[in-house]
């Protein structure tokens, strides 16, 4: 993993120190990086004011229809930021959503405010699920205790609740950041220039490949924080978390007047994030029959899971004993291999994608845009995310198991594979899952890596909006958002679990 | 032969600080059922560990019937061990959890086999239960069913009633003590409980700190005591020093009776039930009633001489109040102490254990 990444090193300082000095004290540098700083802080603000006041509403109210409030709240993760900007560009423009139906012509929206919007109706579940497991995780005799001591409703909020809420709202926002600086379609699409979008136009379009390297690496730099930042959090975490079982149900706040506000609340926000992109998909399929697109459809559907199923293997067959080495014999190594797969998840992956081609170009040229070069980006890519379910369930089969397994005459081995496994099959089919349904609809990584022709649908969905072509991407985009879908049902039920 | 011989075994976890296991050494004879008594975090669950190989000592030698076994892995030594929390593997129903243990029975056999087993610990009807489907003294003689159907030279028990509720726990201890019994096994059991350590153990150490304080029969270490710390933690015990002179000395409480004869500074070991009160009218030399509590059976008594307090357990015909004045008679000769350990900073730690 750190291979490729070194390549990346050896590419930008390729550059002799007069043109070096030029590449990094552009002033378009520092434009990106504001542009980049403040997209982040924008988006990570946004979810913030939609996620909060929804995970309030269904944990501590007695707001109607909890459940599939729940539900729509997450559903937006099925629908990635490229179709989110697929569907906002859909809505305005001359031949428009907007313009043709209502024949009121909207400006398009790009820029800041349509990568904005797209990166944050799509992100917000990420806190939202954050927010919420920790609100109903709250001790009742926490608040109540806080009351007795003569605090009022407003300073519980401000002195209980949120100190509480501090670390769900971190990790969640840290999600956010990681995504918001790695994305590359919502922002491409937008034309909003950010640095992986200058990666992108630089690598694609100007063929100035160092500058591409050295771009590369600042946004590296910049992915960095969050990492550092998310590692000081789990190092504070451990006192944060308290003891064993939760005694009693918070009571929920009764909405009384407030209850219409809030359900406008919530309407206007599922009418935004889940109501616009597939009222957009349903029109624009509408407006010209898919049928006809159907088998090549099937065709990049395939192209999809060719890729995504041999990561998904090879990521679980990776973490397995990673995680088995994490959590029976923490160490400065094991933990410090947590930390570069962890960093491998935060990699921008236009980044990561950069540095396996230069890899490929230069040490492996039979790999350059060939499928395995592709698999091993998305295991380096996703491969935490495979760890998590399989720690979570190895972190349930206790060791004794396998010394009980030993005292009754077992090897080591034959005590692993007859005891742990066993208990290890729900997680890892969960890890497999996880990583094939993200891949399918991964963008940047598949767009620099794939081999020529090698259509995806994600790829198919980008190449088609971006050239405006918004009625033939749509069943493409169809096709995501409901195999994505997918994802979520198996997002709300590991989370139920965890309850 | 010895069952089992531990000579100077010494595990440390940390290089600084003291050892959790320090230079124990103790034998396990044929038949015996052996305990391990002591404090949260005495080394007494380490010692058992290492005995079954989960942990390597840094130094000292374990033997199994005369064979070294220091260096053999656990599924080497024909070792069974019932875990506190019994680590039944939940992904297998009981009857697969107790035929995993057979390694060494055809497996046309196997079911059948593991029914006897199932039987003789008295489970029956549950053989296709999951492990989460049975209550917690099911799942405790499941557990054992699988550590004997493994056949093991020795069996050990790692607090194995702990997780059962009271009235459950003196029922499957008597049961479990008459089976290992009747089948002529050997076991160690370790337990923080006194009481559980004295009635279900043909000889125990008592373990403090990583050392072992004491070994004997429960008698033994019940009524002579050899150090503070055991005479403390073997229930209640009023702890003074004197003067010895032969068989009595001069304490606080006046001359008394002692065992064995040695001369000169000695601590001494009471216990309550071991004291009487005598009314008194002079307050020269007599102590003071400060607290009464009734227990059903008898009555204890909490009596200031001097400076120091004292407790007195005394049958229920005797009736004194708080205030009284009383003298403190033994009645029987107080046990001289080892000072070999710090005592315990106060007489009432350790004595509420039950």
């Amino acid at each position: 993993m750190l291979l490729p990444l070194a390549y990346l090193v050896i590419r930008a300082a390729e550059a002799d120190p007069a043109q070096l000095a030029s590449l990094i004290f552009r002033t378009r540098n520092l434009v990106l990086l504001h542009n980049t700083v403040l997209l982040t802080i924008g988006v990570v603000a946004a979810t913030t004011v939609l996620a909060v006041p929804l995970a309030w509403l269904v944990v501590r109210t007695d707001i109607p229809a909890r459940r599939a409030i729940t539900l729509l709240s997450v559903l937006p993760l099925s629908v990635p930021g490229y179709v989110m900007a697929f569907a906002l560009l859909g809505l305005g423009g001359n031949y428009g959503f907007m313009a043709r139906v209502f024949n009121i012509s909207l400006p398009r929206p790009s820029g800041y405010w349509g990568a904005l919007v797209a990166l944050s109706l799509y992100c917000f579940p990420y806190v939202f699920l954050n927010v919420r497991a920790s609100l109903s995780g709250l001790d009742a005799s926490l608040e109540e205790s806080a009351r007795s001591m003569g605090h009022g409703p407003a300073r519980v909020v401000l002195r209980v609740i949120l100190p509480h809420l501090r670390p769900a709202l971190f990790s969640g926002w840290l999600i956010v950041a990681i995504y918001v600086l790695g994305d590359f379609g919502a922002i491409a699409l937008m034309r909003y220039e950010v640095f992986s979008y200058a990666i992108y136009s630089q690598y694609a379009g100007a063929f100035d490949r160092v500058y591409a390297a050295w771009l590369s690496l600042m946004l590296l730099a910049l992915a960095l924080i969050p990492v550092v930042m998310e590692g000081r959090l789990l190092a504070r975490a451990r006192f944060a978390r308290t003891g064993t079982g939760v005694a009693r149900r918070i009571r929920r706040t009764a909405l009384g007047v407030w209850r219409l506000p809030a359900l406008l609340f919530v309407a206007l926000a599922f009418a935004a994030s889940i109501g616009l992109p597939f009222g957009m998909l349903g029109y624009w399929l509408s407006l010209s029959s898919p049928w006809a697109e159907l088998p090549r459809v099937a065709r990049a559907f395939l192209f999809s899971a060719g890729a995504a199923a041999p990561a998904a293997m090879a990521a679980v067959f990776i973490a397995v004993p990673l995680a088995y080495l994490r959590v029976r014999y923490p160490s400065a190594l094991s933990r410090a291999t947590e930390r570069i797969v962890y960093v491998g998840y935060a990699l921008p992956p236009l980044a990561l994608a950069l540095a396996m081609v230069f890899f490929s170009l230069r040490a492996a040229r039979p790999l350059y845009q060939s499928l395995p070069l592709l698999v091993a980006a998305y295991v380096i890519s996703f491969l935490a995310l495979a760890t998590g379910p399989i720690r979570a369930a190895l972190l349930q089969a206790p060791r004794r198991l396998e010394e009980a397994a030993r005292s009754l005459g077992l090897s080591p081995l034959a005590a692993f594979v007859r005891t742990v496994v066993p208990l290890l099959r729900r997680g890892m089919l969960a890890s497999m899952v996880l990583v094939f349904v993200i891949t399918m609809k991964e963008l940047p990584i598949t767009f620099l890596l794939a081999p020529t022709g090698y259509t995806t649908l994600s790829v198919a969905v980008f190449s088609r909006t971006s050239e405006a072509l918004l009625a033939e991407a749509a069943p493409y985009a169809a096709a995501i958002v409901l195999f994505s879908s997918l994802f979520v049902g198996l997002l709300l039920r590991y989370e139920g679990r965890g309850e | 032969m010895h069952v089992l011989e531990v000579k100077l075994v010494t595990k440390r976890f940390s290089d600084q600080g003291r050892p959790a296991v320090d230079a124990v050494s103790f034998r396990v004879e044929p038949g015996e059922i052996f305990g391990l008594l002591g404090p949260s975090g005495c080394g007494k669950t380490t010692t058992l560990r290492i005995i079954a190989g989960f942990e390597r000592p840094d130094g000292g030698i374990v033997a199994i019937r005369g064979h070294n076994v220091t260096g053999l892995p656990p599924e080497k030594r024909k070792v069974g061990f019932v875990f506190q929390d019994y680590a039944l593997f939940p992904h297998l129903s009981v009857i697969r959890n107790v035929m995993f243990a057979m390694r060494s029975v055809v497996a046309a056999q196997r079911e059948q086999y593991a029914r006897g087993f199932l039987c003789m610990v008295g489970l029956t009807d549950v053989d296709h239960r999951m492990p989460d489907q049975l209550s917690g003294g099911q799942q405790q003689r499941v557990a054992l069913a699988r550590a004997l159907a493994a056949q093991p030279q020795l069996l050990l028990m790692d607090e194995p009633f702990s997780n059962l509720d009271a009235g459950l726990r003196d029922v499957t201890r008597r049961e479990i003590r008459s089976l290992l019994k009747a089948q002529g096994l050997n076991a160690i059991l370790v337990t923080h409980d006194q009481e559980e350590a004295l009635s279900f153990c043909d000889r125990l150490a008592v373990m403090n700190q990583g050392r072992i304080e004491q070994v004997g029969t429960p008698e033994e270490v019940y009524h002579h005591p050899g150090t503070p710390f055991v005479a403390q933690f073997l229930g209640r015990a009023n702890l003074l020093s004197g003067t010895a002179n032969g068989a009595s000395a001069h304490t606080e409480l006046g001359e008394i009776a002692i065992r064995p004869r040695v001369s000169g500074q000695v601590l001494l070991s009471l216990r309550p039930e071991h004291l009487s009160l005598v009314a008194t009218e002079t307050a020269e030399g007599a102590g003071e009633i400060t607290a009464r509590e009734f227990r059903g059976h008898d009555v204890t008594y909490r009596v200031q001489y001097g400076g120091k307090a004292y407790i007195a357990h005394t049958e229920y015909t005797h009736s004194f109040f708080p205030g009284q004045l009383v003298h403190l008679v033994p009645r029987e000769p107080a046990v001289v102490l080892r000072n070999t350990s710090a005592p315990l900073q106060t007489e009432e730690t350790n004595s509420d254990q039950n």
